[in-house]
């Protein structure tokens, strides 16, 4: 018998490092980690890009990702990465956040970053809880959802409402790719992918403000095993953050701001 | 020599001009100088004054507590800073906007039509240069010349029309009190 | 005057765009800034000249959003400022701890107003304690200067940014309104960089020409780990005390009393100085130029000699506090305060140094 010979059909993207290994079981980051990985090795811009690690259960990406990190203030992310991105134009920024830190202590960054047309990918991690302070309300913890700091559930009289962050971005002139995405499934997360993907490219060829939004399940949080939270998500967040483009300027269109120089 | 110098008006009468032009003068001149507009809330119509210190030596305060000299182009202006000049001091006042006479008598006083003499010019807004020319031609602090340059610099940009018109009330004013 | 900016002469400029031009020639790759009086005059030159110099200036939507600009600007290695106006500082400090522990360099401008809460716009030198005590949350110290005139304002200004990148810490100017305010002749110094600025390569961000992954965090949770980087960062902080500090001493040889005073108040100061002296008060002025690194040594050194100080500052006792401390007791510190807008008067000041003469051991003169 001949030798056989062996093709690598899956491995590691080298914008990966292999020993970062500490998410709960079920939780989505560690699926969004390796997209944007992948994505980095893709577009060949590992040796200059700059992620950003957000406070909350993100803020350790660096023991995940293979290429330079620094961590933010809570909520500052859009800020640094609007600073990274003037100062040096050739750095790709990824701007990683959670649904506490781009929504409710980081609105007013998120909001005028968008508006300005800032042209660094942001991936905004939805699982409508407080992951890493211990389960507390996020903006977009849902209507009756429980949380330790809303333990008989969320009630909006008191509470107010969960936020929909594609559509409030929605109107905003810097704005050229919104989406949201959900990573409950292989197709659904290539269909992140592509998003991700598209995100990437308006940032590199600066066509201003990028989100994607992911629809994120936090096993631990909800106080569910993996897949009574898959289930969960799938059968009440869905339903209020509806997956989808919400903006796309399209390839050939700019938006008309100056986004840097 | 060390003048302190106290210019007063209301809001839109060219008061910081006035003190920047003087302070622009000295430093062409190679005095020391030192501009301190009094500042706040943005506003027109209220009152303005600014303090310069013209001097042959280095200035430590920039402030003026008692100034030798001020300018003072309306009335609240003249009730404000009238007690505060210092014995032997000058006061030079704008008689188009003020009617009444200065009370003391222990400093020198020079009346100025600032605003008439400056419509005869073609505006009444070039008063502010009207009682430049007065105080410069009166004290000798700064050559006339000079702050005619000065205000080459601090205007520049705008029409030679304009520019004329504040020489002329310069001259003008220093006519006055020949 | 940015149609042609006169670089090696003399000019007559505000403080406050004195600080912007300095920036400019110093290299200031982006400006941040929030409007907010006394200091709007800065960011409008910015706004111009940074433009000008196809460079970065942005109007942010707040303090918070500027500083933590400059934190992305620094990460690139890139030299960056912002300034603002005490309760704009104050928000501010967030992002200059996170900078302190990361050991990014910024450069930013503190235009002091009148405090607390909303205090007014008046000239004060009240933000004192949050200048020399770093400011924000956590140990840490920022290099500050206390300059007192337009052209200290401009050289200071070129020195911070350098120092700031030579220690990798935050450096700043704490000025008052008077100073952001004024106009004084200036010379325009081109710029010339301090010897042995050390490269920003080796940790800068997104540059390719270090393909490792590099991390900037502020987060060491780790048993021990944030002990050692405070330890460490002290260990830099006594580096700088022992080269940074600055100061100024004028007539102290044959003092009876010493003034001590930084900023504008020791401009009166020195008005004031003048004028006692030739009353026949023999007066001298002890002006500290850095306010951190504080001169306590040579103040320490001062007080085996001149057994009277008086601290005139326009802050109620803050500066007091640091003299009291240098002189270990071998000198009474008495204390002229002004504060949130009330500016040392001379001859007040003038009366105060006759009751410290005429004062007895163990006393000491206020005026409050």
């Amino acid at each position: 018998m001949g030798t056989t010979q062996m093709k690598q059909v899956f491995g590691m993207p080298e914008a990966m490092k292999a020993e970062g290994r500490f998410y709960c079981p079920g939780c989505g980051h560690g699926i969004v980690h390796r997209l944007v990985s992948e994505l980095v090795d893709e577009f060949g811009v590992r040796e200059r890009t700059v992620g950003i690690a957000p406070v909350g259960c993100s803020v350790f990406a660096d023991l995940y990702w293979n290429f330079d990190v620094v961590s933010a203030a809570h909520g500052r992310a859009p800020a640094v990465a609007t600073g990274i991105t003037r100062a040096n134009p050739n750095v790709v920024c990824v701007s990683y956040q959670g649904d506490g830190d781009l929504a409710a202590i980081g609105t007013a960054e998120t909001i005028h970053a968008a508006n300005r047309g800032e042209s660094f990918v942001t991936v905004f991690v939805n699982n409508a809880i407080y992951g890493m302070t211990g389960g507390q309300m996020a903006p977009t913890t849902l209507i009756g959802q429980k949380s330790t700091t809303c333990q008989l559930g969320r009630d909006p009289a008191i509470m107010g409402y969960p936020i929909r962050v594609c559509e409030l971005l929605q109107t905003l002139g810097g704005v050229a790719f919104l989406a949201r995405g959900v990573v409950d499934s292989p197709k659904n997360v290539l269909t992140v992918k592509k998003y991700l993907k598209k995100a990437f490219q308006y940032a590199i060829d600066k066509k201003g403000y990028t989100l994607v939004e992911i629809v994120s399940p936090c096993p631990t949080n909800w106080g569910m095993t993996p897949p009574e939270a898959m289930d969960w998500l799938q059968n009440n967040m869905l339903d209020y953050f509806k997956p989808g483009v919400y903006r796309d300027i399209g390839e050939e269109a700019t938006v008309e701001v100056e986004p840097g120089n | 020599m060390t003048q302190r110098i106290r210019c007063a008006g209301f809001g839109g009468q060219g008061i910081v001009l006035m003190g920047r032009l003087i302070a622009h003068a000295a430093m062409v001149e190679d005095k020391h100088t030192t501009f301190f507009p009094q500042y706040g809330a943005a506003m027109r119509g209220g009152t303005a004054n600014c303090s310069v210190i013209v001097s042959d030596g280095a200035i430590a305060s920039p402030m003026v507590e008692e100034p030798d000299v001020v300018l003072i182009m309306n009335g609240p202006s003249l009730d404000k800073f009238e007690p505060t000049v210092k014995p032997g001091g000058w006061i030079f006042y704008n008689t188009s906007l003020i009617d009444r006479e200065v009370e003391r008598n222990d400093v020198n006083v020079v009346k100025i039509a600032a605003n008439d003499v400056a419509e005869e010019v073609g505006t009444s807004r070039a008063a502010n240069m009207v009682m430049l020319g007065a105080f410069s031609k009166k004290l000798g602090t700064l050559d006339l010349d000079t702050l005619m340059g000065s205000l080459d610099v601090q205007l520049y940009g705008k029409g030679d029309n304009v520019m004329e018109m504040n020489r002329e009330a310069m001259r003008r004013g220093a006519a006055l009190v020949e | 005057m940015s149609e042609k900016i006169p670089i090696g002469e003399k000019v007559l400029m505000k403080g406050n765009e004195a600080i912007g031009e300095a920036a400019v020639q110093a290299g200031c790759r982006a400006f941040f800034g929030y409007p907010i009086t006394p200091q709007n005059e800065l960011t409008a030159y910015m706004s111009k000249r940074m433009l000008e110099e196809g460079r970065v200036f942005i109007q942010s939507e707040s303090e918070i959003a500027a500083i933590n600009m400059c934190f992305g600007a620094a990460t690139v290695g890139e030299r960056s400022m912002t300034s603002s106006s005490s309760p704009g500082i104050s928000l501010k400090q967030e992002g200059i701890s996170y900078m302190a522990s990361a050991e990014l360099p910024v450069f930013y401008v503190n235009v002091n107003r009148g405090g607390p809460g909303l205090g007014n716009i008046s000239p004060a030198q009240s933000d004192y304690f949050q200048a020399t005590r770093g400011g924000g949350h956590g140990d840490y110290r920022v290099i500050a200067f206390g300059p007192s005139d337009v052209q200290e304002l401009y050289d200071f200004t070129m020195l911070g940014f350098d120092l700031a990148d030579k220690y990798r810490n935050p450096a700043m100017i704490l000025a008052d309104g008077i100073l952001g305010q004024m106009m004084e002749p200036l010379v325009l110094k081109p710029y010339e960089p301090i010897p042995d600025l050390p490269s920003k390569q080796p940790w800068r961000l997104g540059d390719p020409s270090t393909p490792d992954a590099l991390l900037i965090t502020s987060l060491i949770l780790n048993p021990g780990g944030m002990e050692e980087r405070n330890f460490m960062l002290q260990k830099k902080y006594e580096t700088i005390i022992e080269n940074e500090t600055r100061y100024e001493e004028v007539m102290t040889d044959d003092a009876d009393v010493v003034i001590v005073a930084y900023g504008t108040a020791s401009r009166i100061a020195r008005s004031v100085m003048e004028t006692a002296r030739e009353e026949g008060i023999k007066v001298g002025l002890f002006r500290p130029i850095t306010i951190w690194p504080y001169p306590y040594d040579p103040l320490n050194k001062l007080a085996d000699r001149v057994k009277n100080m008086l601290v005139v500052e326009m802050s109620l006792g803050q500066m007091w506090e640091d003299v009291r401390l240098a002189v270990e007791g071998k000198a009474r510190v008495h204390l002229h305060a002004r504060t949130a807008g009330g500016v040392p008067v001379q001859t007040e000041i003038i009366r105060d140094l006759k009751k410290v003469l005429a004062s007895k051991d163990g006393e000491i003169v206020r005026n409050f």
